[in-house]
């Protein structure tokens, strides 16, 4: 088992070097080699899982180097769940990518999307927060090529916006880090665990800035309000396959702030007392509730799902800002079902566009297209979801949040803008599927048909299987809410008692730095020896 | 030593700061490199600093300067690098396609030529 953890890393990225370097000029190849690696991807992403499922923390230790001074990759529950939705989804995500021909529209995309996947990969293993930044880079700079994959000026522009956004948030998380190493000397996250618990109440103000400093980082990642403003204009420009995938981006900076601030900056910490609890849960209900505003003011079908993104990411933050374990575990099964319905309703926007001709995915009545009753079905099985009515997964989730939030103080705030957020989306989503689906026949009467307009296509096979196997991955997540809830109220105590996770990482032995160079130990030794040294 | 250094920092990130709020491609990419020079000082620095002494932890060295840091801001270099020349293709590509090197959303109704004559500034 033991090289096995660092395989969904080192995997992605051998496939994507392979890809650019002997599969430049060989389409179908690529397509092959794509989906196999990821496949492949997932098998060992749903070993990997199995194994920390008993609660098992996995270490691998970089070139046998003992943490804090090795780079140290840790597999618990949390970090496996993750990467096995990132595998899942990125297997459905890539048949409809290859099914589209939205891979073809631009070179490198397996290769990008490969990259991009291995540095999701890194960041949810990584037990090192500078790695975290080093694979944040990884995930981004792919991001960057798929978001801008099949060009255009829009998509260039909004491209353009998305790269300063993330660089800026880039430069923060590293000014985070220097003051992070500046006040604790360390920068493994189970270290650090152990020595800011340590800090005297007094010296705690560049830690506390720290903390702070390290929580917007993640906030941008996640869109949180008010720095949200990358994510509607990219998400809607960015092609179909490639902001179905980046369902998971958000997800990572939900992630990370889960993990910090449970591991590091622990909620009963005394240094860090009142700084991000009290305001984490307030700017979540917020954007909360401007995304599903958005959803209801939305002109494109596509904003219209970029928004609902603020707003279910809101939903998740609120229910992370409690920083219960109730909380926490609530969060990880809204994380899970809203990365899928995003995905899901990302690419169902996608096949709407591609059919209705000139009139895209804005929300104008157009003459209804092929095929169109399947995918009204599927949309509006994922609007549910999304809204979180009844019987989809969206319900459950939103129930949980719900309960997790009766031991706060500010339990009405929650209950009111999350049910009234909802009502608000519930009619955003009708309002845009009625006007997409089904004032479509009103159009073609009074219209005429005109076949270059609206090209005859029949869905395609294999993007409705992408999208049917999303929305059997909610339904299954709905069906087996029980024991889905049970393991992640395991991993969310795993998270709140980070002794064992603290005690792998820094109690297993590895090659150890001494003072000076090993080598030259054992050749003083050795020197010693044949003097008939002393001891 | 430490006021150079702190001084420096923060005219660095100001500057880079204000040059990124000028929304034309140009400077917020100017912007973002002293940023990114701003942010790499500041790593420098917080392994302490320590003037002519080895970077090396021995036996019987007494004083020395932390390592790390130079290996994170050698990290953070390349990455900046990196980033900063794909930042520089992706904006040559947005004013190539759309004639236009604003950052920000175009006001609705205001096409490319007029934002020109309307602009802030000496752009």
């Amino acid at each position: 088992m033991t090289h096995w953890t660092i395989a969904p890393v080192v995997l992605p990225a051998m496939m994507a070097a392979f890809m650019v370097l002997v599969l430049r000029h060989q389409p179908v190849l690529q397509r092959v080699f794509s989906f196999a690696g990821t496949v492949t991807l997932l098998v060992i992403a749903a070993a990997l899982f199995w194994n920390a499922s008993d609660g098992t923390v996995t270490l691998y230790q970089l070139g046998d180097w003992a943490a804090p001074f090795g780079i140290v990759l840790v597999a618990d529950r949390l970090a496996t769940l993750f990467v096995l939705l990132t595998a899942l989804l990125a297997v459905l995500v890539l048949l409809y990518a290859i099914g589209s021909g939205w891979d073809m529209r631009g070179r490198h995309f397996h290769a990008l999307y490969q990259f991009q996947l291995m540095g999701l990969m890194g960041a949810f293993l990584t037990g090192d927060a500078f790695n975290l930044f080093v694979f944040f880079e990884v995930l981004l700079i792919a991001s960057y090529g798929l978001m801008i994959h099949g060009g255009g000026p829009e998509r260039f522009r909004v491209g353009l916006q998305y790269v300063v956004f993330n660089l800026l948030g880039s430069t923060l998380f590293l000014f985070a880090l220097g003051t992070i190493y500046g006040e604790t000397g360390t920068l493994n996250m189970a270290d650090l665990s152990q020595r800011i618990a340590e800090i005297p109440a007094d010296r705690s103000a560049g830690i506390r800035v720290a903390a702070v400093l390290l929580i917007m980082v993640f906030a941008v990642k996640a869109a949180l309000l008010p720095l949200h403003f990358w994510l509607p204009s990219a998400y809607s420009e960015a092609p179909a396959p490639v902001a179905a995938l980046f369902a998971i981006m958000t997800k990572v900076g939900a992630y990370a702030i889960i993990r910090m601030y449970t591991l590091v900056f622990p909620p009963d910490l005394a240094l860090t007392q009142g700084l991000f609890g009290a305001w984490l849960l307030p700017a979540a209900l917020v954007s909360c509730a401007i995304g599903m505003i958005g959803v209801l003011g939305a002109r494109g079908l596509d904003r219209l799902v970029a928004f609902s993104v603020v707003g279910s990411m809101g939903m998740l933050l609120t229910a992370v800002g409690l920083f219960t374990p109730a909380g926490i575990s609530a969060a990880l099964y809204y994380a899970i079902h809203s990365t899928l319905v995003t995905a899901a309703l990302f690419l169902l926007v996608d096949i709407v566009r591609e059919r209705r001709g000139a009139r895209g995915s804005d929300l104008v009545a157009a003459p209804p297209f092929t095929g169109a009753a399947l995918i009204a079905g599927l949309f509006f099985a994922s609007a549910i979801a999304m809204a979180g009515l009844p019987p989809l997964s969206g319900f459950v989730g939103k129930l949980l949040i719900l309960d997790a939030a009766f031991d706060d103080p500010r339990v009405w705030w929650v209950w009111a803008v999350i049910l009234s957020s909802s009502l608000v989306a519930v009619v955003g989503f009708a309002r845009a599927g009625s006007t997409i689906f089904w004032k479509s026949h009103a159009a073609a009467e009074t219209e005429r048909r005109d076949p270059e307009l609206v090209p005859p296509l029949a869905p395609p096979v294999l993007p409705v299987i992408a999208i049917g196997g999303l929305i059997a991955a909610l339904v299954a997540l709905t069906v087996l809410a029980g024991p889905a809830q049970r393991f992640l109220s395991a991993t969310s105590e795993q998270l709140f008692s980070p002794e064992a996770y603290v005690t792998e990482v820094m109690e297993t032995p590895g090659k150890e730095i001494t003072h000076g160079y090993e080598y030259d130990a054992e050749l003083e030794a050795e020197a010693e020896t044949d003097a008939g040294g002393h001891d | 030593m430490e006021l150079l250094m702190a001084s420096a920092i923060g005219v660095l990130t100001a500057a880079g700061v204000y040059l990124v709020l000028r929304l034309r491609t140009f400077p917020v990419i100017i912007g973002t490199s002293l940023l990114s020079y701003a942010v790499n000082v500041f790593l420098f620095a917080s392994g302490r600093l320590v003037v002519n002494q080895p970077p090396i932890l021995r036996d019987g060295v007494e004083s020395y300067t932390d390592p790390l840091p130079q290996a994170l801001v050698l990290t953070a270099i390349v990455i900046s690098f990196g980033m900063t020349a794909v930042a520089v293709m992706v904006a040559l590509a947005a004013y190539l396609s759309s004639n236009d090197d604003h950052v920000d959303d175009q006001p609705a109704g205001l096409g490319p030529s007029i934002r020109g004559d309307s602009d802030r500034g000496d752009g």
